[in-house]
């Protein structure tokens, strides 16, 4: 694959920022729109160029020195969990646009430049293959999503965004110096000091367990309040809450899985013994989470605020993945990162529309629509359902996968030497009690759906019809649902193109996280050659991700 | 003695340029007295050009002085357009009416002078080589300061502010003398190099001890650093902006750099580690200076007192280097490991960045008044718009949001405190960030979101200032790009002349195998 790509995916939408920035103020919407189909184009290219055999080995590395007395350069290259998370952010960018024509009516200049400066963003994100860079771009998905909440959200928006940034912030810092305790320990184990993300997952897992201890909870602070866990979840609900439609479909979409992601592509491998050992206590915050965002769920009257706990508690979901720490948690986790944004992104999108036309986002205020909003209610109960975890739409597939796995990672399934169980992380009593969470899932987007759709309608007092838009959806936003409805649908239909895709990274993190557990406790009668051998696991892992 | 004479050939053109500009300042024609800031800068450029051909320096650290007295004529140049207008205002408005122009009425020529004085004492600091040396020099970097806080505005309050800072700058030079004396009296000697190898054969030795834990917390009053913090946000707040600018920089550098010295007297062992008295002084004074400095900084409503309260921060953040010291592998640490050089480094980041908000506060007037208030400064992204991006480029740099200076010098502190073990401070540092950012963040928002409130502030009409605002906004982006070099030279800068420095007889040729000045241009 070619690296020209990945580099076009960051520069035509900082391109397109600028062209709208400094261009004409009527003219913004079309001029991001058009940077916002631009850059599928590469995205596309990607796509078809991205040697799918080979899915495991990062392609399209392309790498420049930048400040070389600190080792910074500016690495990338993706393997092809990276490269469909790009995808998805990529593919969110024109619906974002397409779903803000209306609601945007005062300096749209300043907020498609910062929607697509944070497009740009997120794929050097996941483009990474430097330490800091992946940290600078990390970081750097603040600042966009801060101003578009706080210059473009509601009512209470000042507070929230200011939670917002401050809560990630703090949490990244300490990330930051986890991270760079990491690189401290590759340079003095390979006497030079490098930032490539392949060396020094290779390097890391020789740490001792208490290091590997230590630097996992350094990057839990970051990565479980992006993700995020119980119990810093509170910024998250706020934030949603008071986002400009669009931002809650970033946040949703991609903006959360940078924590899950996170954990995947740094706290696991690079503190894999640490992480078997406290993967349990993480799945508990999960479960918790689950549960208990799903009981707020129930309660709720703010629709917007319902979905924002229903993310808290579908994540949990992927960090349970995680915690299993087997191929088919991994995948289940990794799975559900990519098709969480479809149906949750749907809902905002949905909610967004029907705020357009009500101002309101109370369900007590506002109800019964499929009698005057047929189409809408359509959707609205297809991407609940999709939310839910209804067999045959994208829910599906990913949270059974992430509760088998937590059935796999118990004791005797270990024991039995069945394949792709790394160690003993939980057990049924995790799937049992994540498995409410399904129940109550079902229960409270169903309620939800019942009171907004059906039933007899309600308006807001003096509720009249919006000057453009028509009392049903129009074409514009119909077409911004479509590409998320027909993901939720495929998805739903055929996991297995993603699990084909995705299978081979996932299971060559399953066998660095056992090679580690190996060099951490030998086996009795293990020599020096034991050690021999998981190096060149290790080095395999890592030496794909390393620049040539 | 001649081949000293060599070494301070910056500061000789500085103290010429200063002659120069007493008697310019004061001319009794406005066209010559207008030059004045102009032959400052030919100072100033002619200096910067000097230090970068000056041989290394036979202190402690022999590459200090190249780097330093660059650093020094490079961010004094940047300040120099914010300090027009400070002074003689109402004396050249009369003189423009015709009335004739009285030079006992004027404080320009002193104004510059000090200024120059000041410059001149900080690179004299990074050549010293000896405690008296040292003594005067840092002494000769202060003096000036406080008569141009005192003479920076007609207020009150500047003078409040003068007195303030000259009797605290006393206790402190006096606190550091006390040590001073007593690390002669440990080592007889003066001679730096002499006493780190005096230290360095028989051990430092309790008087010792005590001499250099006493000097370093005299010094602390230079880099406004706990306990010795306590004059910042009044003075700071007295002063007139673009002073205030200068004190941010100018005494904390010179600071830093005697901290250097005094810390590698005790020298940093083979563990890379100071003495344990003197690591706990400096664990303790660096954990305190960040923790108290912004937490202070968040209740503050005044501008000026929140950058004084984060320069206290700051200054903890640098101590975190100081305690990494050059890296354990002594001479061939790399820059990640090198404490000392991510201090170097940070300097610059600091002087560059901070200089910007100091910029936009003196270029914004109401009668003469310059803005202070966080409440002068909302929605100056949309009534200023060059002054608020300013303010917002610079306030992110200081909270060191990526991929910002701030950050990137911030990560030369953050590895070096890793790789020196010292990560518990390294947390405090990320979480005393984590702090900053909300006050940061105020600035931010403030001119950027919130709608413009009517104070009366206007963009001064001293275009120069508003120059200087921009330059340093273009600096924190554009060093990003050129930073490599002045990163190199920051660590060769930072070098022990070799791992067994202290014990290297001073005949020893510094020159070999330096190439110091490779990465300056």
């Amino acid at each position: 694959m070619n690296p020209i790509w990945l580099i076009l995916m960051v520069l035509v939408p900082i391109a397109g920022a600028l062209l709208v920035a400094f261009g004409n103020a009527r003219n913004a919407y079309r001029d991001a729109l058009f940077a916002s189909f631009a850059s599928l184009v590469p995205a596309l290219m990607a796509l078809l160029e991205f040697d799918f055999t080979d899915s495991a080995s990062f392609q399209g590395l392309w790498s420049v020195g930048w400040l070389e007395p600190l080792g910074l350069s500016l690495s990338i290259g993706v393997d092809s969990i990276a490269l469909l998370l790009i995808l998805l952010s990529v593919l969110l960018g024109p619906i974002c646009v397409l779903a803000s024509k209306t609601a945007i009516t005062e300096n749209r200049r300043l907020y498609y430049s910062w929607l697509l400066v944070l497009q740009a963003a997120m794929v050097g994100v996941f483009a990474s293959r430097d330490l800091i860079l992946f940290y600078i771009c990390f970081e750097f998905t603040l600042l966009p999503m801060f101003v578009l909440i706080r210059m473009f959200g509601s009512t209470n928006r000042v507070a929230a965004s200011t939670k917002f940034f401050l809560y990630t912030f703090t949490g990244s810092l300490v990330t930051l110096a986890g991270l760079v305790y990491v690189v401290y320990f590759a340079a003095q184990r390979n006497g030079e000091w490098s930032l490539d993300i392949g060396v020094l997952t290779t390097a890391a897992a020789f740490m001792s367990p208490g290091e590997q201890a230590l630097v996992l909870g350094a990057m839990l602070a970051g990565f479980a309040v992006k993700v995020p866990l119980f119990p810093v979840h509170t910024w998250l609900p706020l934030a949603h809450t008071e986002a400009p439609t669009a931002g809650s479909v970033i946040l949703a979409g991609v903006l959360l899985k940078l924590g899950t992601y996170g954990i995947y592509r740094f706290a696991i491998p690079m503190a894999p013994v640490g992480f078997v050992e406290y993967a349990p206590t993480i799945a508990v915050l999960a479960v918790i989470g689950i549960i208990y965002a799903g009981l707020i769920c129930w309660i709720q009257d703010d629709i917007k605020k319902l979905v924002a706990y229903s993310s808290v508690s579908h994540l949990g979901f992927c960090v349970l993945g995680l915690t299993a720490v087997n191929a088919t948690g991994l995948s289940g986790s990794v799975l559900y990162m990519l098709s969480h944004g479809f149906s949750t992104g749907g809902l905002f999108l949905m909610i967004g529309f029907m705020y357009e036309r009500y101002h309101t986002r109370d369900m007590r205020r506002v109800g019964g629509l499929a009698s005057k909003m047929p189409v809408w209610s359509f959707f609205m109960v297809f991407f609940a359902m999709a939310s839910v975890g209804l067999p045959g739409l994208n829910g599906f597939p990913s949270e059974l996968l992430c509760l088998i796995s937590a059935f796999q990672a118990d004791a005797s399934w270990v024991a039995a030497g069945e394949p792709g169980a790394a160690g003993v992380t939980l057990g049924p009593w995790y799937a049992i009690f994540a498995g409410t969470g399904m129940v109550i899932a079902a229960m409270y987007l169903l309620i939800m759906v019942g009171r907004i759709c059906f039933g007899p309608l309600t308006e807001p007092e003096g509720h009249h019809a919006h000057d453009v838009l028509p009392d049903d959806l129009n074409l514009r936003e119909i077409i911004t649902l479509v590409p998320l409805a027909a993901g939720c649908l495929v998805f739903g239909l055929f996991p297995g193109l993603l699990l084909d895709a995705i299978q081979e990274p996932v299971n060559q993190t399953v066998r660095l996280v056992e090679s580690a557990q190996e060099l951490a406790l030998p086996r009795p009668g293990a020599g020096p050659e034991t050690d021999a051998g998981v190096l060149m696991i290790l080095d395999e892992a890592g030496a794909e991700g390393a620049n040539p | 003695m001649s081949e000293k004479l060599a070494l301070i050939w910056p500061e000789f053109l500085l103290f010429m340029t200063t002659c120069v500009v007493m008697l310019t300042g004061q001319w009794p024609n406005a066209s010559v007295r207008r030059l004045t800031p102009w032959l400052c800068a030919i100072g100033l450029i002619a200096a910067g050009g000097a230090s970068m051909m000056a041989p290394p320096g036979d202190g402690l650290f022999p590459g200090l002085m190249g780097y330093s007295k660059l650093l020094t004529a490079g961010i004094g140049l940047m300040m120099l357009p914010l300090l027009v207008g400070t002074v003689d205002r109402k004396v050249e408005r009369l003189a423009a009416e015709g009335v004739p122009f009285q030079p006992i009425r004027s404080n320009g020529a002193e104004f510059y002078a000090f200024f120059l004085f000041s410059l001149t004492g900080l690179m004299l600091v990074s050549s010293a080589d000896d405690l008296i040396w040292l003594f005067l020099a840092l002494e000769l970097t202060s003096l000036p300061t406080y008569i141009m806080v005192t003479i920076s505005t007609q207020g009150t309050r500047s003078q409040e502010a003068g007195i303030k800072y000259f009797f605290l700058g006393a206790l402190g030079a006096a606190i550091f003398l006390y040590g001073f004396a007593l690390l002669y009296g440990a080592a007889g000697s003066t001679d730096i190099p002499e006493i780190a190898a005096h230290f360095q054969a028989n051990g430092v030795g309790s008087i010792g001890l005590l001499g250099i834990l006493i000097s370093l917390v005299g010094v602390a009053f230079k880099v406004a650093a706990v306990p010795m913090h306590f004059y910042t946000p009044d003075v700071y707040q007295g002063a007139a902006s673009p002073v205030s600018a200068m004190l941010a920089f100018v005494p904390k550098a010179a600071g830093f750099l005697a901290i250097f010295m005094i810390a590698g007297v005790a020298g940093w062992g083979e563990d890379g580690r100071l003495p344990a008295e003197v690591d706990a002084l400096l664990w303790i004074m660096a954990a305190l200076t960040m923790t108290v400095g912004n937490v202070l900084a968040l209740l503050q409503s005044s501008v000026k007192r929140m950058m004084a309260y984060s320069s206290v921060a700051h200054s903890g953040y640098m101590l975190v280097g100081v305690l990494a010291g050059p890296g354990i592998a002594g001479a061939d640490a790399p820059f990640w490991q090198n404490g000392l050089a991510a201090v170097l480094f940070y300097l610059l980041c600091y002087g560059v960045m901070n200089l910007g908000v100091f910029g936009v506060l003196a270029s914004l007037e109401r009668r003469g008044e310059e803005a202070d208030e966080i409440d002068d400064i909302r929605g100056l992204c949309k009534t200023v718009p060059h002054l608020g991006w300013v303010m917002v480029i610079c306030s992110l740099s200081l909270l060191g949001f990526p991929p910002l200076l701030g950050f990137i010098g911030k990560i030369g502190l953050f590895t070096a405190g890793v790789s020196s073990n010292n990560i518990p401070l390294v947390l405090i540092l990320g979480l005393n960030s984590a702090i900053a950012a909300f006050y940061y963040l105020r600035l931010v928002g403030a001119v950027y979101f919130e709608p413009a409130s009517d104070t009366g502030f206007r963009a001064s009409p001293y275009g120069s200032r508003h120059f200087a605002s921009l330059l340093s906004a273009a600096g924190v982006i554009l060093l990003l790009f050129v930073g490599n070099g002045l990163i190199k030279s920051a660590d060769n800068a930072s070098r022990p002349d070799s791992p067994t420095s202290e014990a290297a007889p001073p005949e020893t040729d510094y020159r070999a195998g330096d190439d110091l000045h490779a990465g300056h241009g």
